[in-house]
């Protein structure tokens, strides 16, 4: 038999209280010579006995009237005033209004430890107005215990206890979250409620029973005495060797050890309704389905359909779970036991975990704030055709999910318009990435889709430290899938530089992009890289592409060194590391990576080298200007040649053409010499009069 | 005050010598000169594109000009198969002048001393002198010889590329060598030099030597002597009239005269060499390009 966990999983019960009991009457002994040094108890009821007496506090009439016989004779009856009311302890009487409040804890310390902690507690802390204090449920001055009929905590009475503030229509009903409904109502039909209240067993089980009195938490957290995996545990305090009458359900051990898998008690005997088992004598799926199969039935207060197809619900991974464990506030003894339902399906009472990890979630935080763009489970899941994600034909099988997330994140949708970051057009870039071809071209389910970067559940925008995308995670959210190279990279000096700088180093998506990601072997990704180094490596960037290796990469190949081919691509480190590609005793063999025949003196080769530092590189710089130097003064020289050469050039042209002309005409014979050659200038119109004149000098 | 660009006696000399030898040619270039010089324009051209590319790796031209070459790699292999081409013609013309010592000259001293050596002379620097003189129009143009002084600084520049560009080229060829004995900062240094006097070299040809050979108005659009050895004989008594007095003297003109080629032959080679110089005009465009406009 399975025990609760010890002693952070809460109590109650019968042998807890009498340990109580025990603890108090010695600390009634330690406090009687406290009590003889401080005021008598008289002197405060000479006021206090005055039936009158009454206070205005924040607008409310408060009575101090404290009944003297009464007080005795409850359990703090030999206690002195002060003992509680400790703040006027050797006060001088009229005492000081208002009173701090009294600190049960101090004598009940175990309990008020437990409290605090407990769901109650905590809306206590937050300063709720309906959160429950020690004395709304066991009184203030007339506390008796709880085997006297009197007391508010004797068993009988729990219900009506607890019932003051969950009871349908109560404040704390109405006005907080409470996933259950008619929770008195349904309590007092059951078979609990009916040994109880009407029988009168005052050993039948009651609020505390399974909620504990102190400790009470929401069955979502794992230590509540009501949360899934420690339901059986609860119900066996008192259904010992219960296991021997559901042997075909559960196989003796395994209800205990496998509470996710199996069936818990609350999956056939709803809380709170608990009387039958439903299918056997309860609400029939079959009398539900008598109503709901017809087509044309809808809601009477929105006209909403309320029509399910039954063939639906037999394929559904639900197919074994009963209309009533889902819509569970249903009432078997009414002729329409649904009309008592006014809750939707809470999922949560079987899918704690899931429902969790939602609430916090972006999701499940918009539906709290009763967002109408909100999805709830059913906008993923379906109603009443719930399939496993393992369902080809399921909304959340892996190829479907990008198709299911688009409906409201694909541009223009409602989930899109509201986003204001920077990835756009998510749906249509994710289907173009490495990842959305492999899951949609090549049906390989295990790629990447939306949820296994911002999971399923706990989805959050990158900003909440939360989140699975968010920087500071995104490293452990690739090494899911990307086994061994989140290990490197956060071994590089990116990711520890990250640590110790308020500069943003890169994480995988920088380089990688989040929805365009494409294989690292193709040449636009090898080539992006380069710039994308560039964004913060600007300077060295720059002087990589002055050298061979990255001229080429400018032209468009990528068969040259890149920045990722010598610095490595995850486990980059700076280059004084031993354990970098780049340290001394490594990088001979990186260049023998291209370059087989490298040697120690190869590896100086300069691959940032500029010749625009001449403190850095003074070969450089100076062998550059000496060059170009070179090419500046051949260039002048040669052109200032050219240039005055040209108008002589033009005109020798001329004279050269009446040259030809003059041998096609037939040329000069012997003869005719002189005449011909002076003549032939004469017609020249090229000759200015200064060249007739010298060209009589010349003759 | 102007100047004569010709005389007259020199327009004279000119139509008298063609009117001669009606229809003649006069050979400047032996068959394997020519071939060399044919080789030379290929592999120089196929260096300067491939080299280009990367020196110039920051414009989209380089890109495209990579990408329709082949990519780097293959870029790569014609550059060193181009280079290795170089050097060959340059290996065959230094035994070229082994040859002609032995069967010309005789002695060293006859090639490198005589009238048509291609080592720089007093007369070359006296053909400055006067050239300059001349442009300004302060004197006669000189009577230029077998080779011009331009000719002579085109001829050195060949041998101080090679050995710049050639040694650094030998050296970014294989890297892994030479760093045995050499650090590797030479290797940066060597890329600086081949690419910078690579540059030079380019400029320098498809601009200076262009115009000093095909582009200055009297030879405009093209001079085609290199590659068909020959050229009018008015034209050579114009352009080298020293040496056409040289020729005339020692009574050996004849010796030296040719028919032109047919038509189709002299068609082939323009289509050569307009296909190159339109080539090496449009790499001056881009480098003007490349160095102005999309320097980083």
């Amino acid at each position: 038999m399975r025990r609760l966990p010890t002693s952070s999983t809460g109590n109650s019960g019968v042998g807890r209280r009498r340990a109580w009991l025990g603890g108090w009457s010695a600390l009634l002994l330690l406090s009687l010579p406290v009590g003889s040094l401080a005021q008598e108890n008289d002197e405060c009821f000479l006021c206090h006995s005055d039936i009158a007496l009454q206070e205005e506090r924040g607008g409310r009439t408060i009575s101090l009237y404290v009944d003297e016989q009464r007080f005795a004779t409850s359990v703090h009856g030999d206690l002195e005033c002060v003992s509680c009311h400790m703040d006027i302890a050797g006060e001088e009487m009229p005492h000081d209004t208002p009173l701090a409040p009294v600190e049960c804890g101090v004598c009940h310390d175990q309990e008020q430890e437990r409290h605090m902690e407990s769901l109650h507690g905590q809306a206590l802390a937050r300063g709720d107005p309906l959160a429950p204090g020690c004395d709304e449920c066991h009184g203030s001055h007339y506390v008796t215990q709880a085997h006297d009929p009197a007391s508010p905590v004797y068993p009988l009475n729990i219900p009506f206890t607890c019932g003051r503030c969950h009871r349908e229509g109560a404040p704390v009903q109405r006005q907080r979250v409470i996933h259950q409904s008619n929770i008195v109502d349904n309590y007092t039909e059951s078979i609990h409620g009916e040994g109880l209240l009407r029988a009168g067993l005052i050993v039948s089980a009651n609020c505390t029973s399974c909620h504990t009195a102190h400790f009470i938490l929401p069955h979502t957290d794992a230590r509540s005495s009501i949360a899934r995996e420690n339901i059986a545990a609860t119900c066996a305090r008192c259904h010992v060797q219960i296991e021997s009458v559901h042997q075909q359900v559960i196989r003796g051990e395994l209800w205990e050890q496998e509470a996710d898998v199996l069936p818990a008690c609350v999956d056939c005997h709803p809380p709170h309704t608990i009387r039958r088992v439903f299918y056997v004598q309860g609400v029939a799926d079959s009398e539900c389905l008598e109503c709901h199969t017809k087509p044309d039935i809808v809601a009477s207060e929105d006209g909403r359909s309320l029509s399910v197809d039954a063939g639906e619900l037999k394929e559904s991974q639900h197919a074994q779970t009963t209309c009533s464990q889902c819509h569970s506030g249903v009432n078997p003894s009414r002729r329409r036991p649904c009309s008592t339902l006014t809750e939707k399906v809470d999922c949560s009472s079987c899918h704690a975990e899931k429902e969790r990890e939602y609430e916090k979630s972006i999701h499940g935080v918009l539906l709290s704030q009763n967002d109408p763009n909100a999805p709830s489970c059913k906008e993923c899941h379906g109603k009443h055709l719930v399939l496993g994600r393992g369902t080809p034909q399921s909304p959340t099988f892996p190829t479907n999910v990008p198709a299911l997330c688009a409906r409201c994140h694909r541009e223009g949708e409602k989930a899109a318009v509201r986003y204001l970051g920077k990835e756009h057009d998510v749906v249509e870039h994710y289907a173009e990435s490495i990842h959305g071809k492999g899951l949609i071209k090549s049906g390989l389910t295990v790629t990447a889709m939306c949820t296994n970067c911002h999971t399923a559940h706990s989805v959050l925008p990158k900003v909440d430290s939360a989140s699975s995308v968010n920087r500071a995670n995104i490293a452990r959210t690739c090494g899911t899938c990307h086994h061994g190279i989140q290990d490197q990279f956060q071994g590089s000096i990116h990711f520890v530089k990250a640590l110790e700088s308020d500069k943003d180093p890169p994480v995988c998506v920088d380089c990688h992009s989040a929805h365009t990601i494409r294989r690292a072997d193709e040449d636009g990704f090898m080539l992006s890289i380069m710039s994308q180094c560039g964004r913060c490596h600007e300077e060295i960037a720059k002087t990589y592409f002055d050298t061979y290796h990255g001229k080429v990469s400018q032209l468009g190949y990528t068969k040259t060194a890149k920045c990722y081919d010598c610095h490595g691509a995850h486990d980059i480190l700076p280059v004084s590391d031993p354990r970098s590609h780049l340290s001394r005793a490594n990088v001979v063999q990186t260049c023998q990576k291209c370059h087989p025949g490298a040697n120690r003196r190869f590896a100086g080769y300069l691959t940032h080298a500029t010749h625009h530092d001449p403190d850095k590189y003074p070969f450089l710089f100076y062998t550059f200007w000496g060059m170009a130097g070179l090419l500046m003064v051949t260039f002048v020289v040669s052109g200032i040649h050219t240039l005055l050469w040209l108008p002589r050039a033009l005109k020798l042209r001329r004279a050269r053409r009446k040259v030809v002309e003059a041998v096609e005409a037939g040329g000069i014979t012997t003869s005719e010499e002189r005449t011909k050659g002076t003549s032939q200038h004469a017609n020249d119109p090229e000759h200015e009069p200064g060249d007739e004149a010298e060209e009589k000098n010349d003759g | 005050m102007g100047n004569h660009v010709v005389t007259p006696e020199e327009v004279h000399v000119a139509i008298k010598a063609a009117t001669e030898h009606r229809g003649k040619q006069i050979v400047r270039f032996s068959r394997l000169n020519r071939v060399l010089h044919a080789l030379m324009i290929v592999s120089f051209i196929s260096l300067a594109l491939t080299g280009m590319t990367l020196k110039f790796s920051y414009t989209d031209w380089a890109a495209t000009l990579s990408r329709l070459l082949g990519g780097f790699e293959s870029a790569g292999y014609i550059h060193r198969l181009a280079a290795v081409v170089m050097f060959g013609l340059f290996i065959m013309h230094v035994i070229d002048l082994f040859r002609l010592k032995r069967q010309e000259f005789g002695t060293w001293k006859g090639v490198l001393l005589g009238p048509n050596t291609m080592l720089w002379t007093k007369r070359d620097f006296k053909d400055i002198v006067d050239s300059i003189k001349w442009f300004l129009g302060r004197g006669p143009r000189p009577k230029y010889g077998r080779w011009t002084y331009w000719e002579k600084f085109d001829y050195f520049a060949v041998f101080w590329g090679i050995t710049v560009i050639g040694s650094t080229g030998l050296t970014l060829w294989f890297p892994e060598f030479f760093t045995l004995f050499l650090p590797g900062w030479v290797i940066n240094v060597a890329t600086i030099i081949h690419s910078d006097e690579a540059l030079l070299a380019t400029g320098f040809i498809f601009t200076v030597h262009f115009f000093n050979t095909h582009l200055r108005p009297e030879k405009f659009p093209m001079d085609t002597v290199v590659f068909t050895g020959r050229m009018p004989l008015e034209e050579f008594v114009l352009d080298k009239p020293g040496e056409y007095e040289e020729l005339v003297k020692k009574g050996e003109l004849t010796k030296h005269l040719v028919d032109p080629y047919p038509e189709i032959v002299v068609k082939g080679i323009r289509m050569f060499a307009w296909t190159a110089l339109a080539i090496g005009l449009s790499m001056v465009i881009w480098i003007i390009f490349a160095m102005v406009f999309a320097y980083r």
